[in-house]
């Protein structure tokens, strides 16, 4: 009498389980804000240190244990460029690229960060130890031109101080 | 009132409204995205510049947006200003960059807001010449249709999905000029508000994908003023034909029914029109088992009367979900000693119940738009969101309005939405909502209890003691039902207009005394407030008003013998009581005659099937949960491109029968004629005849037109059939033209719109010059008469009633509505079906215990074949499981059931 019922279609990422860990940290968070949304990037930040990235799976997770929508996390996530949707090398190079480190040799420090390493913005090199990618203004003006990589922050720094620089982040 | 200088002209406009909407009020036009009459102003577009001037002196003054500027007393504003012209264009041109200009492959193209704003501007030529960026589209269900690249980022989507709707799976994602609008990920969008992204968004991203799969442009498709058919909310709407199938439907506004929006169910639920399995010439069976033999008119009238002769007395089951003319139509023709609604006995006396309290619980009926105003709500015993969709929209915006107050308190105002939310936050108007299950509002709401009907009615009854001590106290009452009631009366006492919602869905006429109880108090502690009762069908209300048997007096009567023949009225009998019951009761009929436009285990078995018209092809009252009567009138005559239809308004099947039964010819009847003799011989249905005009209106002289006057390919689209063009159809029911000739324009006010369009405005936007102001009332009055009226007369309390205790023991049965899979004819249409969740059965875990199931089981009930998989719910009322609607027809809330493994295991 009535059509044959369809199966719904839902294609829905894989249950993820996020780590115990970085659950309990997410829910400490939650503690410190009247709103459960605002605790969103502290969220994924704590993901991200785990990964290094964020996994698309970690985003209904991470709103799971937030108690939003998934749709507000993945907005959230993918609004800053340092909340990283793919994954990125073991260390990630910064180069400033705004006003003072323009005018203080920032086109030669990239180019030779380029040759060096082979890749350009938004790459990561063959053996995922680096990933290059611009950034504006680091706050560190008077060392202009700056880089930083990792959580170490560098200037001035010269095409041929890339070497030892680079050297220490295996 | 504010007098603003438009252009040196002077106009005394809303001053509680934005320029925007003041000008748009007043018939200006000035080009806008972001800016949405229910939704108000962001300033994200920056779509809607003009030019403001200090004073009378200022000459040069200064670019603003016109939607975020408020029109304050004295406001001196330019839209013609050039500049603010060239500033206009340029928006445009940029929101165009990444537009993929495919106006001929995209869906949206005639009825775009996009389209209409570029053509506005003047912006006509496209300067950018480098890469457009391309975007992924996501599959997002059955509904709708996604093309991202035709995005103008104005953000009205999220804000109507998850601000408006309280979604959470659509949103935003990138920044600046990168941005995307889609789920977090492939996959069915969530909320059953959904489809309005199709109006919602001005351009191509979000379409409606069941008219893709037929698709015709808007100016080729001949629309009338319809009248949702698929819950008893009434929702106005425009159905839109090609070729004698239904494409689309489109919200028609009206400012207290649906305003802006309906809900997927009645947007996607037009299927049934289209299937290919409906009954188009009259069938007849010599032998209930026999395949039919198809008929001419003529000669199944004639065997049918004659059949009909034969019998010593025919029972009339009318139907819900008809028009009151056909239901009228069967009443006079087997008397009203003969006849049933159709509807269960425990439904009918609920109706009968919500009507009387309607009149006499001291509280007055909002209309739905109303609700929005109301500041703390009661919801006992009713799941809004899955019985009455839009309804949901309406609770949701009365929480939602607290922000409207707070703004209030500091200056902010009510069109100014991102400031609100924002200081909004989550303070919401006290919304309690008393059901077992959870529902799509509790996100707003301050508590959910849930309890089982004897539970709810109890807690209606202790709210009503809170509110006023001369309410009789509810004995052997928890103390945590207690402290419920406490908090729920403190909010309803502590508001300005308190709103208490019932329904039909318990049928528990304890839980509507009790809703009576709370109004009854709360009128008494003189309390101006609303109290509304949901009905299940589009024609409940009307019913209850008109009056007959029940269907279970109607089987008896015929399982009995009592009668031989039987006249049934689209109805199918087998989705509202035991198949065996059913079985027994026609068996015994030697007549059964059934007019519906649906095949129907009804029909299937059937003497005669006579064609029956749907909403789409044929005119009719209904009335809606306010007592609202309200008519749908014919889309297209299915004859025009199927010529070998019989197809018929069962009003008019029924009236001819009638004539012949009595060996006279049939007079001429049409609509106006039928709807006055319906008058007549209902006094509570008198006011049906003012609900819309007759026949002979006419604008101008001029019919009103069906077609949009730009409608192509009419001299061709029969000439697989015939090369010459046939003449249009003629209709002599109502003032609507089958024809693009007639009076389409909103300059003189009407109520019955067929489609809205305007100069410049093809898009859903045209609405705004058919009505007083934004968000107001349609120029001619909103359409609809109300028939039921409160009496200013105080009554005293009822004891507290509990609904009687069935024989047995055992869980008993609490029927869930759904939204989806819930009412029949939605039920029939493919994108609906695509939408119904697999059925669920829910109970206590100890409940489950006892029984020997667990989650996941599958289990049948008494003899019914739907499989349901377990489900525990940790908070679920004890002694109840709940069961969706739809698939256990005969089964009543407070049955006691049996439940046992599906795959031969007892439990
Ligand atoms: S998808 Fe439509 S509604 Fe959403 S931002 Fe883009 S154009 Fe606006
Ligand atoms: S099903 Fe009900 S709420 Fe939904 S559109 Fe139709 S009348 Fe409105
Ligand atoms: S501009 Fe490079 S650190 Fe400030
Ligand atoms: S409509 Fe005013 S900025 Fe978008």
């Amino acid at each position: 009498m009535t059509d044959s019922i369809d199966t719904t279609r839902i294609i829905s990422s894989d249950r993820f389980e996020l780590h115990p860990a970085d659950e309990t940290a997410i829910v400490r968070e939650l503690d410190h804000y009247e709103q459960p949304q605002a605790a969103t990037i502290e969220a994924l930040k704590i993901v991200q240190r785990r990964y290094g990235w964020i996994p698309d799976g970690t985003i209904p997770a991470i709103a799971r244990v937030l108690g939003i929508g998934p749709a507000a996390v993945e907005g959230v996530a993918t609004f800053y460029s340092l909340l990283f949707r793919q994954p990125v090398g073991r260390h990630v190079i910064l180069i400033c690229d705004s006003s003072s480190c323009f005018l203080t040799g920032f086109d030669e420090l990239k180019a030779a960060l380029v040759q060096q390493l082979g890749i350009d913005y938004g790459e990561t090199t063959q053996d995922r130890r680096f990933t290059l990618l611009p950034v504006c203004c680091l706050g560190a003006c008077d060392g202009a031109p700056a880089m930083m990589i990792d959580d170490d922050t560098y200037g001035p720094v010269r095409p041929e101080d890339l070497d030892t620089l680079l050297e220490g982040y295996p | 009132m504010a007098i603003i200088h438009v252009d040196g002209q002077e106009y005394e406009v809303n001053g509680a409204h934005n320029l925007l909407q003041a000008c748009l009020s007043l018939g200006l036009d000035i080009p806008y995205f972001c800016w949405h009459p229910a939704m108000g102003s962001v300033g994200a577009c920056r779509q809607c510049a003009v030019r403001q001037y200090r004073d009378a002196d200022d000459d040069k003054g200064m670019l603003v947006m016109s939607c975020m500027a408020p029109a304050t007393d004295q406001t001196r504003i330019s839209i013609s200003d050039e500049e603010a012209q060239r500033f206009r264009a340029s928006v445009v041109e940029w929101l165009m960059i990444n537009h993929p200009h495919d106006c001929p492959v995209c869906e949206e193209g005639g009825h775009c807001h996009l389209q209409d704003v570029t053509v506005m501007t003047g912006h006509d030529r496209r300067r950018y010449r480098y890469r457009k960026r391309t975007r992924r589209n996501q599959y997002l269900g059955p509904f709708l249709a996604h093309e991202m690249n035709r995005c103008i980022t104005c953000y009205r989507c999220v804000r109507f999905y998850n601000d408006y709707a309280g979604g959470t799976d659509l949103g935003v994602s990138g920044a600046r000029d990168n941005l995307y609008f889609g789920r977090y990920e492939d996959g069915i969008l969530e909320s059953p508000f959904a489809g309005n992204l199709s109006e919602v968004c001005p351009t191509g991203v979000f379409t409606d994908q069941s008219h893709s799969d037929h698709y015709t442009r808007k100016w080729d498709l001949q629309f009338a003023p319809g009248i949702c058919q698929h819950c008893s909310l009434g929702c106005n709407i425009s159905p839109g034909e090609r070729y004698g199938t239904i494409r689309r439907i489109e919200n028609r506004y009206h400012g207290e029914v649906n305003g802006h929006f309906l809900c997927d169910r009645g947007r996607f639920g037009y299927g049934h029109v289209n299937r290919d399995d409906r009954p188009l010439v009259p069938l007849w069976r010599d032998q209930p088992d026999q395949p039919p033999i198809s008929l001419d008119v003529n000669d199944a009238l004639n065997r049918l009367t004659n059949a009909l002769r034969h019998t010593r007395r025919i029972i009339g089951i009318g139907s819900p979900r008809a028009s009151l003319e056909s239901n009228h139509q069967l009443q006079a023709l087997v008397g009203a000693e003969n006849f049933s609604t159709g509807i269960d006995a425990g439904e009918l006396s609920c109706l009968a119940l919500m009507e009387k309290l309607q009149q006499t619980g001291g509280l007055a009926t909002p209309t739905p738009r109303q609700i929005e105003q109301h500041d703390a709500i009661l919801v006992l015993g009713e799941d809004p969101v899955q019985s009455a969709g839009r309804l949901g929209l309406h609770l949701r915006q009365a929480a939602l309005a607290r922000r409207e107050i707070l703004g209030g308190t500091i200056g902010v105002a009510a069109w100014n939405a991102e400031a609100l939310k924002t200081l909004g936050q989550d303070k919401f108007h006290p919304l309690h909502i008393a059901w077992p299950a959870p529902t799509d509002l509790d996100d707003v709401a301050a508590g959910r209890y849930p309890l089982g009907p004897d539970g709810i009615a109890q807690l209606g009854f202790a709210v009503a003691h809170a509110i006023d001590p001369a309410a009789p106290a509810v004995p052997q009452l928890s103390s945590e039902l207690h402290e419920i009631a406490l908090r729920i009366a403190d909010d309803l006492m502590g508001a300005e207009r308190p709103l208490v919602i019932s329904g039909g869905s318990l049928a528990s006429r304890a839980v509507l005394q009790a809703a009576g109880s709370i109004a009854q108090a709360l009128s008494r502690r003189a309390k101006a407030g609303g109290l509304l009762f949901i009905r299940r069908e589009a024609n409940s209300t009307g019913l209850g008003l008109m009056g007959g048997h029940s269907l279970n007096w109607a089987l008896d009567e015929l399982a009995k013998g009592h009668a031989d023949g039987v006249i049934v009225l689209e109805n199918d009998l087998y989705q509202r009581a035991h198949a065996a019951r059913v079985d027994e009761a026609l068996a015994r009929a030697a007549v059964q005659v059934v007019l519906d436009h649906q095949s129907t285990d009804t029909t299937a078995k059937a003497t005669f099937v006579l064609p029956a018209a749907s909403f789409a092809e044929g005119s009719g009252t209904l009335v809606n949960l306010e007592g609202r009567a309200q008519r749908f009138f014919q889309v297209y005559d299915p004859t025009y491109m199927r010529p070998e239809a019989r197809i018929h308004e069962s009003w008019h099947w029924l009236h001819v029968i009638a004539a012949r039964l009595r060996d006279e010819p049939a007079t001429d009847i049409n609509l106006d004629t039928v709807t006055q003799a319906c008058a007549n011989a209902n006094p509570a249905l008198a006011g049906i005849v003012e609900v819309a005009p007759g026949a002979d209106y006419r604008i101008e002289g001029l019919r009103l037109a069906r077609e949009p006057h730009r409608y192509s390919g009419r001299t061709a689209m029969g000439a697989h059939m015939t090369v010459s063009e046939p003449r249009p159809a003629q209709d002599r029911n109502t003032p609507f033209a089958f024809s693009m000739e007639g009076y389409s324009s909103f300059h003189r006010p009407r109520q019955q719109v067929p489609f809205a369009w305007a100069p410049g405005w093809n898009s859903p936007q045209a609405w705004n010059k058919f009505t007083d102001e934004i968000n107001g009332h349609l120029k001619g009055g909103d359409p609809g008469v109300r028939l039921i009226y409160r009496t200013p007369k105080h009554r005293d309390y009822r004891e507290p009633v509990s609904d009687p205790i069935p024989n047995g023991d055992g869980l008993r049965a609490l029927i869930l509505p759904r939204l989806f899979g819930g009412e029949e004819l939605s039920a029939r249409a493919h994108p609906i079906q695509q939408r119904i969740t697999p059925p669920v059965l829910i109970l206590h875990h100890r409940d489950g215990e006892d029984l020997g199931v667990s989650p996941g089981d599958q289990v049948l009930v008494n003899d019914y074949p739907a499989s349901l998989t377990v489900q525990e719910q940790d908070d679920w009322p004890r002694g109840w499981t709940g069961l969706p609607a739809g698939l256990f027809p005969g089964l009543a809330v407070g049955d006691v059931i049996a439940v046992r493994l599906a795959q031969g295991g007892g439990a």
